[in-house]
């Protein structure tokens, strides 16, 4: 192996990957926080909407579930401006990773909501709590702490997954190692840089929903 | 000139298939074999074996499975081999799916009650015969759908090998659009043949899920 390792060039463009990575983290809150917004409706829709509904929503997860991410990207990116619609390539990340976050999340907290045992919310309900009520404060507040952990690990992958929007030149980390690579050709030295950065993000944020959930989600009784 | 969509287009797209099939078994098969060794490893009553078992299912679960193919397409080049697209995705796709099969099966091997390691070693099983007779026959059954769900997970990886440049479905689906430029009706196209391959298998994991659940747990 005669290979010698160069690393300034990364170096030199330590900011310029930092600005990466912070998107990187940007666009993953974005979209886990929209992608909640889009679960909570859906998994609503799916346990007590009409018989349509429930089939939509069904269709939506199942065609997201059931085809790869860089596909889903490049249907957006490319497809939707073919009908009218143009957007730009963070644009596009973002929506993507809603629309796929999404779907995962909804089959999450629906089992989070279908932990919820009956008689609660007939309690609620005996108590006089509106249905929108009882939805709330009785279902999707202990549904959504029973599925924390769930919900945490799909941010993970989310981020994670977020590399592949690199396809269509968003500005995050793995496009902007693309570019420095282009200039630079110190293809591995960046790549292995990178990876150790997507690495240390993950374990950063696991570590941080970990003291979260310690502190916010544990019932008073549970916390020693 | 730009071409249109026409039945050569679909074919081709569709003869693309079989090398996203390809792919998906050779990283299957080799992911199902170092997977084992890793769920070994991570279950080993051996320390240093359980460490390192552990420490490479952090590394491949905790980074970009593109990072990944990337890293061996682009380190294979600092070890001077002459890495084609086909071989990097194989490679790359493999050692992914051994990390997420070792930690599948790691959940399956420790799901064997106690009593049934205790009872073998009483019987006078050492480890390999521990493994063989008592404990990864009864693993397997509990493995099953969660192994068939993960085929879904790898069908669905292998399009990042489009990005390191292998014709498989996603990549064939970019030449199709570049040539015809009707993203729209291609990439749904593409889209469908992903879904057609993998939602038989999402069905059938809900299934083996329902019938192996253990009653009464």
């Amino acid at each position: 192996m005669n290979y010698s390792f160069q690393f300034d060039a990364v170096i030199a463009s330590w900011d310029y990957l930092l600005t990466g990575a912070w998107l990187t983290i940007r666009l993953s809150l974005g979209a886990m926080v929209l992608g909640l917004i889009v679960a909570i409706l859906c998994a609503l829709g799916k346990t007590s909407g009409p018989k349509p509904v429930r089939w939509l929503i069904n269709a939506y997860i199942e065609v997201i579930r059931n085809t790869p991410f860089l596909v889903q990207i490049f249907l957006i990116f490319f497809g939707l401006p073919s009908m009218g619609l143009m957007l730009s390539p963070d644009m596009a990340a973002l929506i993507a990773m809603v629309v796929n976050v999404g779907a995962y999340a909804t089959e999450i907290i629906r089992a989070g909501i279908e932990s919820i045992q009956k008689g609660q919310v007939e309690a609620g309900l005996a108590l006089g709590l509106r249905p929108l009520q009882v939805f709330r404060y009785v279902i999707l507040k202990p549904a959504l702490r029973t599925v924390y952990p769930a919900l945490t690990s799909q941010f993970i992958l989310l981020m994670l997954s977020s590399s592949v929007v690199s396809a269509i030149s968003a500005d995050e980390l793995t496009s902007v190692a693309n570019n420095i690579q282009s200039q630079t050709f110190r293809s591995f030295e960046i790549y292995i840089v990178v990876t150790a950065m997507y690495l240390v993000m993950a374990m950063m944020f696991s570590g941080l929903f970990a003291a979260i959930h310690r502190l916010v989600f544990t019932y008073d009784l549970e916390r020693r | 000139m730009i071409r249109s969509f026409s039945i050569n287009e679909f074919y081709f797209l569709l003869s693309a298939v079989q090398w996203t099939l390809a792919l998906s078994a050779i990283a299957f098969l080799g992911g199902a074999i170092a997977g084992l060794l890793i769920a070994l490893g991570r279950t080993s009553p051996i320390k240093p074996v359980r460490l390192a078992a552990t420490g490479y299912i952090q590394v491949f679960q905790g980074t970009p499975l593109l990072m990944q193919l990337f890293l061996v397409f682009f380190g294979a080049t600092v070890l001077g081999i002459d890495m084609n697209p086909w071989a990097a995705a194989a490679l790359g796709l493999t050692l992914n799916a051994s990390a997420f099969l070792g930690e599948i099966w790691r959940g399956c091997i420790q799901s064997v009650p106690r009593g049934q390691w205790e009872a073998a070693s009483a019987l006078g099983l050492r480890y390999p015969g521990l493994m063989r007779y008592v404990i990864l026959p009864q693993a397997v059954k509990v493995a099953l759908p969660p192994t068939v769900g993960y085929l879904v997970q790898l069908i669905k990886g292998t399009s990042l090998a489009a990005i390191i440049g292998f014709t498989e479905l996603t990549r064939a689906g970019q030449i199709v659009n570049n040539a015809t430029f009707q993203p729209f009706l291609v990439f749904s196209i593409v889209a469908a043949l992903y879904f057609v391959l993998c939602w038989p298998l999402s069905l059938l994991a809900a299934r083996l899920e329902a019938r192996y659940a253990a009653p009464g747990r």
